[in-house]
């Protein structure tokens, strides 16, 4: 009886709505009903295949089949094309695990993203979920802790700090209260990992928070989510609820005898709130200025207490380190880049979307492999790598190898691991007075260079622009980048200028060399 | 006058529920936020008052986060991304549109008080771009055609 029911998978993750999923889920369900066709209709996360959405699958003999991208007016065809069980369609994409672009991945962290319903504990469950966590209430803070730092795991979030360091210093460190704290304020434009987690796969990000809290003590978590990402919020909430309610999380995690509760605190729209002792102030209920550094926040951070400040990936990947061994992971990537990395394409690109790769591919497999060029059809000009504070690259560096020190060799960097992509028709000195335009939006005004040098910057890129004075002008404006990359406090003025030195250096010709 | 008297009462019961959270003053002012739509200057002393804090400090919170409104909005807001990679597909050009069509700048609100404007960076909606956000619908792939249906939309 129960094998009659078809299952259809329509994604309800921010970017599948946003491109009108609801509307052809609403289309399947009363189709099924006029038709008398007897559906079950799970709502999953996406599976980052983001061209492709509203992509749908069905389960025929065991195996997943998708189609996309659909629109509610093709509902109908599929059903008169028996989509329900596997029927050839125009928008047919076959099985859905043999998809070229989700075949050459290697999903650790996110296994089970698109797969799984993001509501549902059992789903979660049955898929693996809290294998890791079962392995860690079988071990002490030091075992844990020597496990994530054995993988080679580094902080996703943008600095690359290796994760088990981290949490050993806030484990050695003294305090009757410790704090892990989730930086999930995603706010690097091409970006778009951590939102998938929270609203693919939220006990994930749960179940690696529950396990840094066993590692170093920790009773307490906050999550300090963007308020852009509504949908994120509702899910996480949902979660932690479930979980709670099932001893995931508690006063008695999984029968283990320690505590660990966790809360959402949702941000407030600042940029600067994603460097780490911003974010701490925030929690803190104060304006998000940036702390001075040392102390370090595993020793001194949230209301003054040892405190683990991680990505959302970084969190999200514990779990299956804790499940299958550090060896395993180590296995993957190359050099001091271990495991893998999550890419988002993004921007003016044909198949933009989430590719979570071993280190090591180069950006132009990356860009013509899976990205398929650009969306208009028009060269790549440009890419700019890290979000709103990486450099723009040039093709000519497009053979680069993805890891964190190859980039780093002509001032780029990975970050968050965003790709957005520009075709031939963009000006890159507009780009570059964004960038300065960006950190004067944003300083928190503690620092000099940042606050004061982003104005300054964005009146001489205007001067340059309109042709006054212009080498002159150019020769300031890489005396300014240059004060602000030494002398700003944190990332946001320190690494605002690498964008415009990069078109400086690569892309003259649009900034001051006409 | 009892409209504002109810407001000051309903944002003090706010504040008190919230005062016993550690760092309480970002979560409670997304709660007066919730309630009233944005946040009024009448709301400030009550809540340093509630919080044990100085008004300086309470106006200090609020004047630095982008999200809290210190006027009261357009019946919606439309949130348009500036972020880089909407930028890539058109963003800026799908900003005049949008200004023009509303007849406002950003942070302003239509004369008939449908919409407020505001921009924002990054939805996180970045292969799908340019989008937008209205209230807390997002939309990707808009073009100014699209736009123009979503603000006609009831």
């Amino acid at each position: 009886m129960a094998q009659d029911i078809a299952r259809i998978f329509v994604p309800a993750d921010t970017t599948a709505r946003s491109v009108g999923a609801d509307a052809v889920a609403e289309a399947i369900r009363s189709t099924a009903a006029d038709r008398g066709a007897e559906v079950e209709l799970v709502r999953n996360g996406s599976r980052g295949l983001y061209w492709l959405e509203p992509m749908i699958e069905v389960v025929v003999a065991g195996e997943r089949r998708a189609y996309g991208p659909i629109v509610p007016g093709d509902v109908e065809g599929l059903f008169d094309a028996d989509f329900l069980a596997g029927g050839e369609h125009a928008k047919g994409l076959g099985a859905t695990e043999a998809i070229p672009y989700l075949a050459e991945q290697t999903r650790l962290t996110f296994a089970r993203v698109g797969i799984v319903d993001p509501r549902s504990l059992d789903d979660y469950l049955s898929n693996g979920g809290y294998e890791g966590l079962r392995q860690a209430v079988s071990l002490n803070g030091e075992q844990i802790v020597a496990i994530v730092t054995e993988s080679g795991l580094r902080g996703r979030g943008g600095a690359a700090f290796p994760t088990g360091i981290k949490w050993k210093t806030v484990l050695d460190a003294a305090g009757e209260q410790k704090y892990v704290t989730c930086n999930a304020d995603e706010g690097d434009s091409g970006t778009f990992a951590d939102r998938m987690i929270m609203e693919s796969d939220p006990f994930l990000l749960i179940e690696g928070m529950t396990i840094a809290g066993l590692a170093v003590g920790a009773t307490q978590g906050y999550i300090y989510l963007r308020a852009e990402y509504p949908l994120a919020i509702e899910i996480m909430a949902e979660a932690i609820e479930l979980a709670e309610a099932a001893g995931y999380l508690g006063e008695d995690v999984m029968d283990s005898g320690t505590t660990f509760h966790l809360e959402i605190r949702v941000a407030a729209g600042a940029y600067i709130c994603g460097e780490e002792t911003s974010m701490l102030e925030s929690l803190e209920g104060k304006r998000g200025i940036v702390r001075y550094r040392p102390p370090l926040p595993a020793i001194k951070g949230l209301f003054g207490a040892p405190t683990i400040v991680n990505n959302v990936i970084s969190l999200a990947t514990v779990p299956i380190i804790l499940a299958k061994g550090a060896a395993y992971y180590q296995d993957f990537g190359t050099g001091r880049s271990r495991g893998t990395l999550t890419v988002q394409l993004a921007g003016n690109v044909r198949r933009g979307g989430l590719v979570e790769i071993a280190f090591g591919r180069t950006l132009r497999e990356l860009l013509e492999d899976f990205g398929g060029g650009s969306a208009s059809g028009r060269p790549i000009r440009a890419v700019q790598a890290g979000g709103p504070l990486g450099a723009y690259v040039h093709p000519s560096h497009f053979d680069t190898p993805l890891d964190y020190e190859a980039l780093a060799e002509f001032g780029a960097l990975i970050g968050h691991g965003g790709l957005v992509v520009f075709d031939d028709t963009v000006d890159m000195g507009e780009q570059a007075r964004f960038a300065m335009e960006f950190c004067a939006i944003e300083s928190c005004g503690k620092c000099t260079p940042c606050r004061i040098g982003a104005v300054r910057g964005v009146e001489v890129i205007d001067k340059i622009r309109g042709e006054t004075d212009t080498a002159a002008n150019v020769e300031l404006l890489r005396d300014l980048c240059e004060t602000m990359v030494a002398g700003s406090l944190c990332a946001l003025g320190g690494m605002a200028p690498y964008p415009v030195m990069s078109v400086l250096e690569f892309f003259p010709e649009d900034l001051g060399a006409a | 006058m009892t409209t504002t008297d109810e407001q000051s009462t309903a944002i003090r019961e706010i504040a008190l529920a919230h005062a016993k959270r550690p760092g309480a003053l970002l979560p409670l002012l997304h709660a007066v936020q919730d309630h009233a739509g944005y946040i009024p200057a009448s709301a400030v002393p009550v809540i340093a008052e509630v919080l044990n804090l100085s008004r300086a400090e309470v106006h200090g919170v609020i004047s630095f986060y982008h999200l809290f409104r210190t006027e009261p909005p357009g019946t919606r807001t439309l949130y348009l991304c500036r972020a880089e990679a909407c930028q890539s597909m058109g963003a800026r050009e799908l900003e005049e549109h949008a200004k023009g069509k509303l007849g406002v700048e950003f942070h302003q609100t239509t004369e008939d008080g449908r919409f407020s404007l505001e921009p924002i960076y990054c939805l996180g909606n970045c292969a799908c771009s340019p989008a937008v956000m209205i209230d807390q619908a997002v939309y990707g792939r808009v073009s100014a055609q699209r736009l123009d249906e979503l603000l006609e939309e009831p």
